[in-house]
């Protein structure tokens, strides 16, 4: 049973975080082993299995950009890794950028950075930060859209497009989490595991 | 079936509760004297093993033999507790593996020490409701990693219990406002106690408690606040007296319960004095709140740091927060209260006691896995991230701290070797990305893998974390559909051998523990008839007649005699004798105590007649 079978939903990226949170409770509580002490053993482990795939259908799908990862692995066919199973990669139009910022890093881990490089640090990490929130708007946007009302014919084209967005952000998220290591930042507080 | 109670087994007092059938409400259960905390403390004494007040009486006159705080020592290994060991009395030897506590010419290991308290507690409830009570709900902090909970886990089955659900405290108290109608939205439970310190932030909607995020830190409570204080102390002592106690492990008792309960004094007032008469001199000292407060500013500041990460978990600024409930006796420092209301932008609240409302909380789990209660349901999460270790050392991540449980994960493994039998899994908990910074679960074997080439068998093994914040594993060959075997090695805790037989022994101490608490008892009412018969013999000797006199003497020597000998009986038959033999002297000394008290309210009546 897939996620979205689980919430009795259609594959669909457009959802309504509520009605989702209704079902999440409603399956809680039908499944939780809370509520089947008293069952046989076998019952018992049935509850916890029926639990513990609720819970991991609502962490991925209440999540918008866990929801179009999921649904790539769907797709494509591919067991469901908790979202990590598209390989970062670099955007074409942002290499020469990067190069830059390979270079400064490199140059602050050998020795210290300085006001100006530290600011300079910064502001690029300040950009990438943007531009990896830009993916997620065209994720959660006009890509997720597409998918829920286009045509049919242009849905693996638009499959390709998510597989673009989520691999540059996955990308920019590394070097931002390497930006602010080298700004000795703890990482907790740009990448932190969020919820939402 | 049975009833289920909750037990709030704490660093300092543990306490039972159940929820009352009539009302539908949780309520504590007092002991026969109607005290509702237990202390957590267990001494182990030549006569037996003594618990809760009793024991707390044996700290500074057997501080060697008296264990409190242990729950800092549950499903922890010797490195972990080494910086703190100097601030305990007792000794704990360096050892693999789990703690061990050497006490009275025997060792024994923290699930040990808290079976002792939960066992009285076991007890107690066994005497309220007249039946055998044998589940029941435990709670731990919601920082407590896989090995601490398993830990309580055991010390609850060498109680002689079996723990049904262990709950995350700050989760229970939730569940406590929760079915008093005091707390909706989304809430932050902020619960420091005597050694723990946690952050739980909760939607409470429609009968569900969602933990969305906790944190916290399992070793800062106000255990250390006293800690701080104590240190203070001995230096203003070394100043003033130019003595050093640091290393005499009677007055370091005496200071420690000074210091605690002057910090408590000074969450009421602004000032206090504390006078300790030691064996040279006598130690006075005026204590203002400022200079507490200074001492543990750090303290109290480094439980906002975790405030911060479970808001960020969360995905919440602190601005949304909709009610912060305190928890926990060390909420009750005026400068805690200070910096979560800065920290939160809102005042916290505590309607309910922050002593009693964890064990409330868990007696309503209690009762909803009974089935008594079926419109609420807690959803909590895990609250460190399981990983395994893969080459080079690297923690792989398998499920992230914050997960709600019962949440698994599956792996596929194989082998590395042509003709490998046996694969090897190192499951660690934590946030850092090497495994050896990570905290060490358990060495799990699979065994029984036909010979194969390498990288030929696909076993899948599936990680599976429960509703108590426990780690399941299977495992399973897929060529074959067969279950592979699986050898558990905890790293920090009691194999399951261990626990059963600690189940045995415990049974032969409970016996002894009840002769060692009759003979106690004995003894004390027999300090208290000759320290009476004494002083009425100081006071009334001329209202004896020689002949009777004689006899009192005779009778008080022959008590006397006996109250160190290890014979309850005797001791109390000669003190039955004892009190006989003097009733026509108490008599007379209560006639004579009268007369002059009938005289003297006469002359107060009329002083104050107009």
């Amino acid at each position: 049973m897939n996620y979205f079978e689980v919430f009795a939903l259609p594959r669909r990226l457009g959802l309504d975080a509520d009605d989702l949170q209704r079902r999440f409770y409603e399956l809680s509580r039908r499944h939780h082993p809370d509520f089947h002490q008293a069952a046989p053993p076998e019952a018992q482990a049935r509850a916890l299995e029926a639990s513990a795939l609720v819970n991991a259908a609502y962490r991925t799908l209440r999540d918008p950009i866990a929801r179009v990862e999921y649904l790539l692995c769907l797709e494509e066919g591919r067991a469901a890794g908790d979202g990590a199973d598209v390989k970062p990669a670099a955007p074409p139009a942002l290499l020469a950028e990067m190069f830059e910022i390979q270079a400064a890093l490199e140059e602050a881990r050998s020795g210290g950075l300085d006001a100006a490089a530290r600011a300079t640090l910064a502001a690029q990490r300040a950009r990438l930060l943007e531009r990896s929130r830009d993916a997620e708007r065209r994720l959660t946007g006009p890509l997720a859209r597409a998918w829920d009302e286009g045509p049919e014919a242009d849905r693996p084209c638009v499959l390709a497009a998510c597989r673009e967005a989520l691999a540059t952000r996955a990308y920019l998220r590394t070097v931002i989490q390497d930006l602010s290591r080298a700004l000795g930042e703890d990482e907790e507080s740009s990448v932190s595991n969020r919820r939402h | 079936m049975s009833r289920i109670v909750g037990i709030d087994l704490g660093t300092t007092n543990s306490l039972v509760a159940y929820v009352d059938e009539q009302s539908g409400l949780p309520r504590v259960i007092p002991d026969r004297d109607g005290r509702v905390l237990l202390p957590s403390v267990v001494s182990f004494t030549p006569e037996g093993v003594l618990v809760g007040e009793p024991a707390k009486r044996q700290l500074v006159r057997r501080p060697g033999s008296t264990v409190y705080s242990v729950k800092r020592f549950m499903g922890r290994g010797f490195e972990d507790v080494r910086e703190e060991l100097r601030y305990f009395p007792f000794s704990v030897a360096p050892a693999e593996g789990i703690v061990r506590i050497a006490v009275g010419g025997r060792e024994v290991t923290p699930p040990e020490v808290s079976a002792v308290v939960l066992r009285a507690l076991k007890e107690r409830a066994e005497g309220h409701f007249g039946e055998a009570i044998e589940r029941a709900v435990v709670t731990v902090p919601a920082y407590f990693n896989d090995s601490q909970r398993q830990a309580t886990k055991d010390a609850g089955r060498i109680a002689g219990l079996d723990v049904v659900r262990i709950v995350n405290e700050p989760t229970a108290a939730s569940l406590a406002y929760g079915l008093h109608q005091l707390a909706r939205g989304v809430i932050a439970i902020y619960d420091l106690g005597g050694g723990t310190f946690d952050i739980s932030i909760l939607r409470v909607k429609d009968g569900v408690f969602e933990v969305l995020a906790t944190n916290g830190n399992t070793h800062l409570g106000g255990d250390d606040f006293d800690r701080a204080l104590v240190e203070w102390l001995l230096d203003d002592i070394r100043a003033r007296h130019g003595a050093d106690l640091s290393g005499d492990p009677e007055a370091m008792q005496e200071l420690r319960l000074a210091a605690e309960a002057a910090k408590i004094r000074l969450s009421a007032g602004e000032r206090t004095a504390l006078t300790l008469p030691f064996a040279d001199f006598t130690y006075h000292r005026e204590i203002l709140r400022g200079e507490l407060e200074e001492l543990i500013e750090p303290l109290v500041q480094a439980t906002l740091a975790p405030c911060r990460m479970a808001l960020a978990d969360a995905g919440l600024p602190a601005s949304t927060i909709d009610e912060v409930v305190l928890v926990g006796g060390s909420t009750r420092v005026p400068m805690v209260r200070r910096r979560v209301q800065e920290l939160f932008g809102k005042a916290p609240h505590s309607q309910l006691n922050p002593d009693e409302v964890v064990a409330l909380g868990a007696a309503v789990q209690a009762q909803i896995l009974a089935g008594g209660i079926t419109h609420m349901l807690l959803l909590d999460v895990t609250p460190l991230s399981l990983g395994l270790e893969t080459l080079g050392g690297v923690a792989s991540a398998l499920i992230p701290r914050n997960t709600t449980i019962p949440t698994g994960a599956r792996e596929l493994f194989t082998t590395s070797v042509d003709g490998q039998t046996v694969v090897d899994l190192h499951v660690v908990q934590g946030e850092r990305e090497l495994a050896r910074d990570c905290r060490s679960l358990a060495r799990f074997e699979l065994r029984g893998i036909d010979p194969m080439p390498a990288g030929m068998p696909k076993i899948e093994v599936t990680f599976l974390i429960d509703a108590n914040g426990i780690l399941q594993v299977h495992a399973k060959e897929l060529r074959t559909g067969k279950a592979a075997s699986i050898e558990v090695t905890p790293t920090y805790g009691l194999a399951d051998a261990d626990v059963a037989r600690m189940v045995e022994e415990s049974y032969a101490y409970a016996e002894a523990d009840v002769h060692a608490r009759l003979l106690i008892e004995a003894r004390n009412e027999a300090d208290t008839v000759m320290t009476h018969v004494e002083r009425a013999l100081r006071q009334g000797a001329d209202l004896v007649p020689a002949g009777e006199l004689a006899a009192i003497r005779a009778a008080l020597d022959a008590l006397r005699q006996e109250r160190d000998g290890g014979n309850t009986e005797l001791i109390v038959a000669r003190t039955v004798a004892l009190n006989q033999i003097t009733e026509p002297l108490a008599t007379r000394l209560m006639d004579a105590a009268l007369r002059a008290a009938l005289a003297s309210r006469r002359v107060a009546e009329i002083m104050e007649s107009p």
